[in-house]
């Protein structure tokens, strides 16, 4: 190296000798070591505190865990959350679109609907559906201020099911149709543009070239919306829909063994949540696929089928 | 060219007659008049601000226009000529319509959640209800006519600039179209990917397609262009064969353009 230094002092030391960052080594941080130490025996002794608490009482907790009228209720939580977040995004995309439009009315509608659902409290909503026959007694189809076409006695149409799937569905499309028209408006107004040129109709464009871009930004806060649904199921206890929640209470109620009946609730609770993590993550690389950040290697986009 | 000039000229593709837009207060075409023959490739040149893009854009309706009229063959994209009546079309019309317009965008616009090759046969199989499997070996002859072949499977973000806008032009390419808008295709572009474009715009102006080229690239004007239009102001300024726009300007914006420009 010496031999070619440009001053042409042949025995000049090189300055650059051993500097090869590839030998680089991390300095010891003794406060990070230190502080590591002392959050690990915190969450150790945390731990100690909740498994070796007489109070818990986890014998009990472990009784029940899996108890018929438990799993009883967990389907009824799953399903709900299922039915209503399926029902609460079409409506959600719906409205998104609405609000996206160029229809002042549709635009205005949409707007009017998400102040409501999301102004006033999941609960009432719930106990306002539930009462609905004390404020419509009857629900029919009818032409505006004409002549009645068919209609139905609103006590047989709500129950505790149908008043739960209407007030969870509804009040999710709320804040589904928003985070839907963020990820919309969040694709470069190019690529409808060019979807437009290649003779897309709207419809078309939407759904080949907006949306599966839009999923990027639109999966994320879903997930967090869907975690939020499933411990939001847990309010319909109060119309009587027997969900995990109530399925728990219903048994404390008899043995007075709250705490540990609880537990079992939020052991599913964790539970089923922790999945829903797992399944976000994957739904997340599928979307990045062809961005070069995530390098994730791409699934196949489902290949266009003909008009 | 030469063939057809010998004979009697080529028939008008597009017409414009008096095309007037504004962006409110703001009037950004007063006025555009131009005839495009069949198998003419027209460079539209000016400097920006001029409504050269806004014109282009308005060909196929991606912008309204407030006055005026433009044909494509027999066709007013936008609008339904009926019984003596124009009506506004709807938006499925529009998208029929739009059929054999090839639009190449100055930010290229590719589809990046799909491969260059689903980007290609997307309009074909999906707008057009082509085969899969024609349309999938149409779209590997283009990738072979842009020099792209190996690139059927990559996704648009591995590729450089330069090869996005060919990839780009492949697609617009693929729905056969009659004629070719490009908008600015080259300003997006390092200065040494500009090059690997152009070569391919000039071997599609010499196969007889009719194109319409807003561009700054006064090189490509020069040995592609059948004609040269300079717009400045919302207006044509000066119109004729590259040779004469070029190199003896006879309006003094053109001049002072070209001077600025080269």
């Amino acid at each position: 190296m010496a031999a070619i230094n440009p001053s042409g002092s042949a025995m000049v030391a090189d300055p650059s000798a051993g500097r090869d960052v590839a030998l680089a080594v991390s300095p010891a941080n003794h406060l990070r070591r230190g502080l590591t130490a002392i959050v690990l025996l915190l969450a150790l002794h945390m731990a100690w505190l909740i498994v070796a608490n007489e109070a818990f009482q986890w014998h009990v907790v472990f009784n029940w865990l899996f108890d018929p009228s438990v799993m009883q209720g967990l389907m009824v939580t799953l399903g709900l959350t299922v039915v209503a977040m399926v029902l609460g995004t079409v409506i959600g995309l719906v409205l998104a679109i609405c609000r996206l439009s160029g229809s002042r009315i549709a635009s205005g509608f949409a707007g009017l609907y998400i102040w409501f659902f999301r102004g006033t409290p999941m609960l009432v909503q719930l106990i306002f559906w539930y009462n609905l026959a004390t404020l419509f007694p009857e629900i029919s189809i009818t032409i505006p201020f004409g002549p009645t076409l068919i209609g139905w006695d609103t006590n047989m149409l709500i129950t505790p099911l149908t008043a739960a799937i209407v007030g969870l569905a509804l009040n999710e499309a709320a804040y589904m149709a928003e985070i839907i028209r963020a990820g919309l408006i969040s694709v470069d107004p190019g690529q409808s543009e060019a979807a437009q040129a290649f003779g897309m109709t709207r419809q078309r464009a939407l759904r080949r070239i907006i949306i599966p871009q839009a999923m990027r930004s639109i999966i994320p806060p879903t997930g967090n919306q869907l975690i939020s649904m499933i411990k939001g199921t847990s309010l319909v206890s109060v119309i009587a829909m027997n969900d995990l929640l109530y399925s728990v209470q219903a048994i404390y109620n008899r043995t007075f063994e709250i705490i540990p009946l609880l537990m079992v609730a939020v052991v599913w609770y964790l539970f089923v949540t922790s999945i829903l993590n797992v399944g976000q993550s994957y739904i997340e690389a599928y979307y990045a696929r062809g961005d070069r950040r995530g390098e994730v290697r791409p699934a196949t986009v489902p290949d266009a089928e003909p008009a | 060219m030469s063939a057809s000039e010998k004979t009697s000229p080529a028939p008008v593709l597009v017409t414009a007659r008096d095309v007037h837009k504004a962006y409110g207060d703001h009037e950004v075409l007063k006025g555009i008049d131009m005839d495009v023959r069949v198998g003419e490739t027209v460079v539209i040149l000016g400097p920006s601000g001029s409504g050269k893009s806004t014109f282009l854009r308005c060909i196929n309706h991606l912008e309204a226009m407030q006055k005026g009229s433009i044909l494509v063959g027999e066709e007013q994209v936008g609008y339904v000529w009926r019984n003596g009546t124009l009506y506004r079309a709807t938006p499925s019309q529009i998208a029929r319509q739009r059929r054999g317009i090839g639009m190449v965008f100055q930010q290229f616009n590719l589809y990046p959640h799909m491969t260059v090759l689903q980007n290609i046969v997307e309009a074909p199989v999906g707008v057009y209800g082509e085969k899969r499997g024609e349309a999938e070996a149409y779209a590997h002859m283009l990738l072979r006519r842009v020099g792209l072949s190996e690139k059927a499977n990559a996704y648009p973000r591995q590729l450089s600039g330069g090869q996005q806008q060919r990839v780009a032009i492949a697609r617009a390419l693929a729905i056969r179209p009659r004629l070719m808008l490009f908008d600015e295709p080259t300003s997006a572009l390092d200065p040494e990917l500009v090059g690997e474009v152009l070569a391919t715009m000039r071997d599609l102006a010499q196969s007889g397609l009719t194109m319409i080229v807003v561009t700054h690239e006064i090189s490509f004007a020069r040995e592609a262009a059948d004609r040269v239009i300079f717009m400045d102001g919302g207006r044509i300024v000066e119109e004729g064969p590259p040779g004469q726009v070029l190199v003896n300007p006879s309006h003094p914006r053109t001049r002072a353009f070209l001077n600025r420009v080269i």
